[in-house]
This record gives C-alpha cells, sequence and structure tokens, in this order.
C-alpha cells in the first residue's frame, strides 16, 4: 500500500494549527492546521461557503475587519504569532501581501500602483530607487513589457489580466514573504488566465504563495499541494497529483469528480 | 457511486463500461470457441471465430473515440480519470487476446486429424478454459471495481504457465520420437503459447483494474524462473 506522504515542512514560513474563526455564534472554520512554504503554491479548494476564503483571510489578518469574527488557534509567520498583540498588522500585510478575484487598481498611474507601497512604507530611498523597484516589481509581475512605455498612464486603463498583474506587482513592490491569492483569474480570459498561472509558476520558490480557486483544474495546474475545505473543515490536504488521482476522502472524491451534492 | 452533476457525463462513462463488457464477453467467447473447434476439428466454427473478430477490433476504435472524447470535454479527475484511462489500456489488450484467439482458429485446419489423441490436445481445452476464464473475471473484476477478484486473477497466471511448460514438454517429446508430426505439433505449440500469452494479457488487464479500483499500483511480479512460460 502507498505510504501516506509526509507533509510536514521542517521550517514552514506560515504554519496554522487548529484555526477556528467564528462569525458571531456561527462557526466557520473547525480546527485547520496547514503549513505554507516557498517551495510549493499550496491551493485551497471546495465548494462556496466551505471557508476556504475565510481560512486564506486570517493568514493576513484580513478578518480583523469583520467585526463579528473571532479567530482561535495559533498562526505564526516564521515561527511568530500573527494574532500576537505586539504584531504590527500593516507591517503583517506587507509580508503577507494578497491579490484579490476582482483587480483593484489604485485610480492612479501604473508607476503609482507599484510605488504607493513602497512608500508608505519608506522601502525607497529617492526616485531613482523607487525607479528600480517599480521595474522590478513589474518584471517580476510579467508585466513591464507590456507598459513600460506608459508608466505614467491610468492603471485602470489597462485590460482586466494586465490590471491583475499589475495588482500582483502592487503586492511584490513591498517585499512580501507570503502572496495569498483570492481566486485570481475568476474575472479573466483564459489566455489572461494562463498569464496568471505562468507568473505564479514564476513566483514560486521567492514567495510563499496561497491560492483559493473555483477552477478544480487550475488548482491541478498550479499548485504542488492541495487543501480541499468543506463545511469549515480541512477535509483532505495533500500532494496535488494524489488529491487529483487518488483522493482518500469520499468527500475529496466526491467534490473533484463533479459528484458533490 | 453517486452520480455526476452532469448526467452526460455518467451516460458516456456506462456506455465506456458497456462496450468493455461486450468486448470482454466476445474475447472470451473467441477463446472458447477456437478452443472448441480445435477439439471438434470445426472448420466453420474456426471461420466463425476469425471473423467475428472484426467486432472486437470495432469496439477498441470504438472505445479509444470515447475515451479522448471524455477526457476532452469532461476532464475526469480521481477514480473517472482511472477508470477511464484503464479502460483505454483494457480495449488494447482485450484486442490483442482477440488476436490470439483468432490465431489458434487459423491454426485449426492445419492441425491434422491425426494428431488429435495426443495427450497435449487433451490438455489444451484444460488450459484455455482456464485462461477464458482469467479474461472473464478480469473483465467482471473492471465492472465491479473489485480489486480481489483481480488480484485472484493475477495468481491463476502460474496455473496456464504450468500448462503451458507441461504441454512443450509433451509436445517436445512425442516430436522427438514421430518426427513426422512436426509441422501439426509446432501448430500445436503455437496454439499452446497463444493461450499462454491470453493469460499473461488477461494478468495485465487484472493489473489495470487493480490500480483503477484501488488507485495503488501492484509491485512488479517475480517471475518465475522457468523461462518457457515467459515471452
Amino acid at each position: 500500500m502507498q505510504e501516506q506522504t509526509d507533509l510536514t515542512i521542517a521550517n514552514p514560513k506560515m504554519s496554522a494549527r487548529d484555526v477556528k474563526v467564528f462569525y458571531g455564534p456561527k462557526q466557520a472554520i473547525k480546527g485547520v492546521s496547514i503549513d505554507v512554504d516557498m517551495d510549493h503554491v499550496t491551493a485551497f479548494i471546495g465548494p462556496s461557503g466551505c471557508g476556504k476564503s475565510t481560512f486564506l483571510r486570517t493568514l493576513n489578518r484580513m478578518n480583523d475587519t469583520v467585526a463579528s469574527a473571532r479567530v482561535e488557534g495559533t498562526i505564526t509567520l516564521d515561527g511568530e504569532d500573527i494574532y500576537a498583540p505586539s504584531m504590527d498588522v500593516v507591517q503583517l500585510r506587507a509580508r503577507v501581501g494578497m491579490v484579490f478575484q476582482k483587480p483593484n487598481p489604485f485610480p492612479k498611474s501604473i508607476y503609482e500602483n507599484i510605488a504607493y507601497g513602497p512608500r508608505i512604507h519608506g522601502l525607497a530611498a529617492g526616485k531613482a530607487d523607487m525607479d528600480v523597484i517599480v521595474e522590478k516589481s513589474l518584471r517580476r509581475a510579467g508585466l513591464w513589457d507590456e507598459v513600460k512605455d506608459r508608466l505614467h498612464d491610468s492603471g485602470t486603463a489597462l485590460s482586466g489580466g494586465q490590471q491583475q498583474r499589475l495588482c500582483i506587482g502592487r503586492a511584490i513592490a513591498v517585499e512580501p514573504e507570503v502572496i495569498l491569492m483570492d481566486e485570481p483569474c475568476s474575472a479573466l480570459d483564459p489566455i489572461a488566465t494562463a498569464k496568471i498561472e505562468e507568473l505564479i509558476h514564476e513566483l514560486r520558490g521567492r514567495y510563499g504563495i496561497v491560492i483559493v480557486t473555483h477552477n478544480m483544474q487550475q488548482a491541478a495546474r498550479v499548485s504542488q499541494r492541495t487543501a480541499f475545505f468543506h463545511l469549515g473543515e480541512l477535509v483532505e490536504y495533500g500532494v496535488t497529483s494524489d488529491i487529483f488521482t487518488n483522493p482518500r476522502q469520499e468527500r475529496t472524491k466526491d467534490y473533484i469528480t463533479g459528484r458533490y451534492g | 457511486m453517486a452520480e455526476h452533476t452532469i448526467k452526460a457525463f455518467d451516460e458516456e462513462i456506462d456506455r465506456l463500461r458497456g462496450l468493455i463488457a461486450e468486448m470482454g464477453g466476445r474475447a472470451e467467447a473467441a477463446i472458447e470457441n477456437a478452443m472448441l473447434a480445435l477439439q471438434r476439428q470445426d472448420k466453420a466454427l474456426a471461420a466463425q471465430v476469425v471473423a467475428d473478430d472484426k467486432r472486437i477490433d470495432a469496439i477498441e476504435a470504438e472505445v479509444e473515440k470515447l475515451v479522448i472524447q471524455v477526457i476532452a470535454l469532461r476532464a475526469p479527475m480521481a477514480n473517472d480519470l482511472r477508470d477511464v484511462i484503464a479502460a483505454l489500456k483494457i480495449v488494447s489488450v482485450v484486442e490483442r487476446i482477440g488476436d490470439y484467439a483468432k490465431n489458434i482458429a487459423k491454426r485449426v485446419p492445419l492441425v491434422a486429424s491425426n494428431t488429435r489423441t495426443l495427450e497435449p490436445i487433451s490438455l489444451l481445452p484444460s488450459m484455455g478454459q482456464v485462461a477464458g476464464e482469467m479474461v472473464h473475471d478480469a473483465l467482471n473484476a473492471f465492472a465491479a471495481r473489485d480489486a480481489d477478484l483481480a488480484l485472484a486473477v493475477i495468481e491463476r497466471d502460474t496455473v496456464v504457465d504450468d500448462f503451458y511448460n507441461s504441454v512443450f514438454r509433451t509436445l517436445v517429446t512425442f516430436m522427438v520420437e514421430n518426427p513426422k508430426t512436426i509441422s501439426e505439433c509446432a501448430h500445436l505449440l503455437f496454439i499452446a503459447k497463444n493461450i499462454e500469452r491470453i493469460g499473461d494479457h488477461a494478468t495485465n488487464v487484472a493489473e489495470m483494474v487493480y490500480y483503477a479500483a484501488t488507485g495503488q499500483t501492484l509491485p512488479e511480479r517475480e517471475r518465475g524462473a522457468d523461462l518457457q512460460a515467459e515471452d
């Protein structure tokens, strides 16, 4: 019989242990433990309302903005508890960046979209320094060649796929360690989607990447680890190729083969 | 197993399984009839086996087409993916089994009646029966997703191999003593070898069924020290 693949990561970038999330009296996440590192893209899949986005949001305390939300358990970044009172949440969100479903560039120039974060975090010494950051970020986001001649055009004038890469560039600009992506391609056409997927592939190793996706083929294409959520539980977490060829849990199998519900 | 949300997917999978069941039934019948034709020197039945093989080939082509369609349109995952891939591999093996049965049938007219009293002739139908049952059970195992039945098929391959070795020795001895029968005996040797290969192929089918049913691949089988029964 095949051995259960050991997914324990020696020095995880992020580590969640027995995380529970409540919205008022309702429990949305029921004790989830998972590790994130730089070498593996982790995909969260599951039906709507399963808790995958809620859990993703606990990783950079986006749930803090929801008044009724309460988080239990431990989440660490480089061993440091991100829910500790001493944690600077602004700093945390720079270290653990987020890309959303709908591209949301600032209504400013392409250049300013990238420069905004480094400026408020004081990462650039001057204009020349900022130019370097902007170019590097746009290159890493796979957008530089398409926009280098119009850096001062509005970010919102770009196509949807370009806007999303701009948002990824914006997240990259503040030198994050982890990038969380919440259905980053669901508003994009297949070609723009393929470009984002290729970008995720290139960013792996440099950043820890966690992606929530409704598109199982996308999870299969971009990730090395897949976590299946259902009704707030982490039902199964495994090597992506195992999850899609030989899931161990009946619920995972039913979901990925289209028998759910 | 629960149904797919998309009903057409279930219909395609059902059709695939139906085609493979039919193909298996036909291959099994081809083996049985070829052996019967050999025993009875029934050239008409032998010719029928040869003619019927066309339908087996046609089913193989149909399954291949359907599998490509399912992969392209349904993007099957997990057990569905394993079933579909197993189906694709199984049909090419069953098609080979059909060819072996056809080859046996083609040799029927070439085996003269004076060899019918040979001991090997009396062994061959039993050997053919075991191989036919292996084919039958391997395909039943696929239909029922029964990993245990698949394992039982794999274990039975040694029975066919033992038969083959026994037939081989008997025929060689007989040929040494009766050189005039060498031509007929050579055909009987090929027939025995065909049945032995059918057993191997049924074993291959069973291995694929095991994988489709469990998601685990079986470790490479230990081959016996006896080289005769190997390819």
